[in-house]
C-alpha cells in the first residue's frame, strides 16, 4: 500500500508541469471563451470595463443569421462538410491508387516516384498555401501563364489543321479565386496536393506489411485479380487506413491555413470554413460572438468524434 | 505475386509520371522564380528551368526581408529559432516527463487524463484565439516571444505525450527495474535509461515542436506588435496579398524556400517515424 501510494504521488509530480500549462494555455482559455459567448464582449473590455451579459442572444443571432452578420450559418456548415468529403474521397483514392500502382513486382524507379511523390506533405502547409495563392492570381500566376501556352499551341495547330476548333483565349484570363465556383475547384486542388502523399505513405506501409503467401494461397485457390484484390489486399488495408481517414477528417474539417490564406473564404464568404469563419468574427472585433460561435464549433467537433469512435469501434469488432 | 503486364506497366509509369509532374510543379515554379537572374517582379511566362542561375533573389530578402525599418534578415531568423526552440525543449521535457507516467505508473484518473488530452487538442487553437489575447494581455505575456512560446508549447503537448507513450510503452521495462535495485531513483532511470532508448519518438517529437513554431503565422500575427519580435514567417506574410505590391515575387519565392527547406529535409529524412507516430497517437499534427 506504500509502494502504490509513493507511485501515485509520483505519477502526479510527473504530470503536473503539463498539466498547468495546459490548464493555463488550454483549459482557462476554453472555460473564459464559454462565458464570453454569452457577452457582448468586445476589444474595448479587455482593459477592464465589464461586458454585458446578453444570455443566448449570440447563439440565436448566429443561428438566425442576424443582419449585422455577414454569413449564413446552415450554409458554412454544408460547405464545410462538402469540403472534407470532397477532400478525403481524393485523398484516399488517389493515395490508395497511387501505393498499389508502386507497390507493383518489378516497377522501376520506384523510390525515385515515391521521393516526388511525398514532397508536397513535407512543404510547411502555410508557404504551400501561399504558394498556390499565387499561382492562382489570374496575370501572373502559373496557373493562367501554364493555359496561355497552352492556347497559343491550339492556336497553331488551329491554323495548321482545319479540323481543329478553335478555342479563343477567354479560359486563360480566369479569375481564379474570384469567382464560383471555381474559387472551390481551387482551394480543393490545392488541399488534394497537399493531402494525398499522408494516404499514399499509410497505404504503402501497410501493403508492404502483407505476407506473400497470402496472395499464394489466393493464386493457389484460382482467385483472379479482381477476387484476390477484394479478399487479401482491401481487408489487410483496412485496419491501417480506417484511423488515418478519420485522422484526416478532422484536419481537413478544420483546415485553417488552407482556405485562409488561399482564398481569405471568398469570393463574398463562399468558401468559408466554420473555423476561418469564426477567426473573421474574432478578427474583427466580434468576441462574444466569436466565442460563441467556437462553442458551436466544439459540439460539432464533439458529435464527430462520437460517431468516429463508435465507427472504430465497430470496425475493430468486426476485423 | 505475378510481375505485370507490359502494357499495364507502361500505364503505371504513364500514370506515376502525370502525378509526380502535379506534385513536382509549384516546387519547380518556386524554385526557377528564386534562381532567375532577372530577379522577376511578377512573371510574364511560364519558366519551370530558368535559362541562368543566380541567388541575386536571395541576396535581396536577407538585406531587406519586410518593408518595415531596422529589421534586418538574422533579427527574424533569431526570432524565429528562438520561439521554435524554445517551443520544443519545453514540449519535450513537460511531454516526455508526462508520458513516463501515463506509461508506467497506474494512477487514479489515468485512462480521463490520457483522454483528456486528445479532447483539448480536437478544439482548434484558432477558436481560443479571443480569449487567449485577453488572458496573454492581462499576464503582460502577449506581446513578447516567450508568450508565443507557451501557447506553442501547449499545442504540441497533446501529441508529445501520446506519440511518446506509445514508444515508453515498448521500451522493456526490466531494464528500469535492474537500474531501480542498483538504487536508482525513478527520476535517474527516466533521464538515463527511458529517455535515451526513446531517441525516434524523441526526435519526431522534437521536430514537431520546432515545426510548429517555425511556420506558425496567425497567432504570431494577431499578439505581437513589435517589429523587433517579429518571425520569419511572419516576413514572407508581409510579401503576398494586400501587404506586397512592391515585393517581387522572385524573393517572395526565395524566402518560401529559405522557410520550407529546414522542415522538408527534416520531414523527410524521418518520414517513416512521423507516418506510424501519427496514426498511432491518433492526435492531429
Amino acid at each position: 500500500m506504500k509502494r502504490l501510494n509513493s507511485e501515485v504521488r509520483l505519477a502526479y509530480a510527473f504530470i503536473a508541469p503539463a498539466a498547468l500549462v495546459m490548464a493555463v494555455i488550454t483549459v482557462y482559455p476554453l472555460l473564459f471563451g464559454i462565458w464570453m459567448a454569452f457577452t457582448n464582449y468586445n476589444p474595448t473590455h479587455i482593459r477592464g470595463h465589464l461586458p454585458r451579459f446578453v444570455g443566448l442572444q449570440n447563439f440565436i443571432d448566429i443561428l438566425r443569421h442576424a443582419p449585422y452578420l455577414d454569413f449564413d450559418f446552415a450554409r458554412v456548415l454544408g460547405f464545410n462538410f462538402l469540403w472534407t468529403f470532397a477532400n478525403l474521397i481524393f485523398h484516399v483514392t488517389v493515395g490508395v491508387g497511387l501505393a498499389l500502382l508502386l507497390n507493383q513486382p518489378g516497377l522501376k524507379g520506384v523510390k525515385l516516384y515515391r521521393a516526388l511523390l511525398i514532397l508536397p506533405w513535407a512543404v510547411p502547409t502555410y508557404v504551400t498555401s501561399l504558394v498556390w495563392r499565387n499561382m492562382f492570381d489570374p496575370e501572373a500566376g502559373a496557373i493562367n501563364l501554364l493555359l496561355k501556352q497552352l492556347a497559343a499551341t491550339f492556336e497553331t495547330w488551329h491554323e495548321r489543321f482545319a479540323w481543329m476548333p478553335d478555342l479563343g483565349s477567354a479560359w486563360t484570363s480566369l479569375d481564379w479565386l474570384g469567382t464560383m465556383p471555381s474559387a472551390f475547384f481551387a482551394v480543393l486542388t490545392v488541399n488534394i496536393w497537399l493531402g494525398f502523399p499522408f494516404m499514399m505513405m499509410v497505404a504503402s506501409g501497410a501493403l508492404q506489411a502483407i505476407p506473400s503467401d497470402l496472395y499464394e494461397a489466393a493464386d493457389l485457390d484460382g482467385a483472379n485479380p479482381l477476387q484476390r484484390f477484394l479478399t487479401v489486399t482491401v481487408p489487410m488495408l483496412r485496419p491501417a487506413m480506417i484511423p488515418a481517414i478519420l485522422l484526416g477528417f478532422i484536419w481537413t474539417f478544420n483546415n485553417f491555413n488552407v482556405i485562409y490564406f488561399v482564398t481569405k473564404g471568398d469570393p463574398l464568404g463562399q468558401t468559408q470554413i466554420l473555423i476561418t469563419q469564426a477567426y473573421k468574427l474574432v478578427d474583427g472585433g466580434l468576441y462574444g460572438v466569436g466565442a460563441a460561435f467556437a462553442v458551436v464549433i466544439f459540439f460539432i467537433l464533439l458529435a464527430i468524434s462520437t460517431v468516429n469512435s463508435r465507427l472504430t469501434r465497430a470496425v475493430e469488432e468486426n476485423a | 505475386m505475378k510481375r505485370p503486364h507490359p502494357v499495364a506497366l507502361g500505364a503505371t509509369h504513364l500514370t506515376l509520371i502525370l502525378v509526380s509532374i502535379f506534385s513536382v510543379f509549384p516546387v519547380l515554379w518556386v524554385f526557377s522564380m528564386a534562381l532567375d537572374p532577372s530577379s522577376v517582379a511578377r512573371p510574364t511566362e511560364l519558366n519551370l528551368i530558368p535559362k541562368a542561375l543566380s541567388l541575386e533573389a536571395f541576396r535581396q530578402v536577407i538585406a531587406h526581408p519586410t518593408d518595415i525599418d531596422g529589421v534586418s534578415f538574422w533579427q527574424l531568423l533569431g526570432n524565429s529559432l528562438l520561439t521554435s526552440l524554445g517551443t520544443t525543449v519545453f514540449g519535450i521535457v513537460l511531454g516526455a516527463s508526462a508520458a513516463y507516467a501515463f506509461s508506467r505508473c497506474r494512477f487514479p484518473g489515468r485512462r480521463q487524463g490520457l483522454m483528456l488530452f486528445i479532447v483539448l487538442q480536437m478544439f482548434p487553437a484558432v477558436c481560443a484565439m479571443a480569449p487567449l489575447y485577453v488572458l496573454l494581455s492581462a499576464l503582460h505575456l502577449r506581446t513578447s516571444l516567450i508568450g508565443l512560446m507557451i501557447a506553442y508549447s501547449a499545442g504540441t503537448l497533446p501529441f508529445a505525450i501520446w506519440n511518446l507513450k506509445g514508444y515508453f510503452d515498448t521500451v522493456p521495462k526490466d531494464l528500469e527495474e535492474a537500474a531501480l535495485i542498483d538504487g536508482c531513483t525513478r527520476g535517474q532511470t527516466f533521464w538515463q535509461i527511458v529517455l535515451p532508448l526513446s531517441a525516434p519518438a524523441v526526435a519526431v517529437t522534437a521536430l514537431f515542436g520546432f515545426m510548429s513554431g517555425w511556420t506558425e503565422i496567425i497567432l504570431a500575427w494577431t499578439m505581437l506588435e513589435d517589429p523587433r519580435t517579429f518571425t520569419l514567417s511572419m516576413a514572407l506574410y508581409g510579401m503576398v496579398g494586400q501587404y506586397a505590391t512592391l515585393k517581387p515575387w522572385s524573393q517572395f519565392a526565395a524566402m518560401s524556400i529559405m522557410l520550407s527547406l529546414p522542415v522538408v529535409v527534416f520531414m523527410l529524412f524521418l518520414q517513416r517515424y512521423i507516418v506510424s507516430g501519427l496514426t498511432s497517437g491518433g492526435v492531429k499534427g
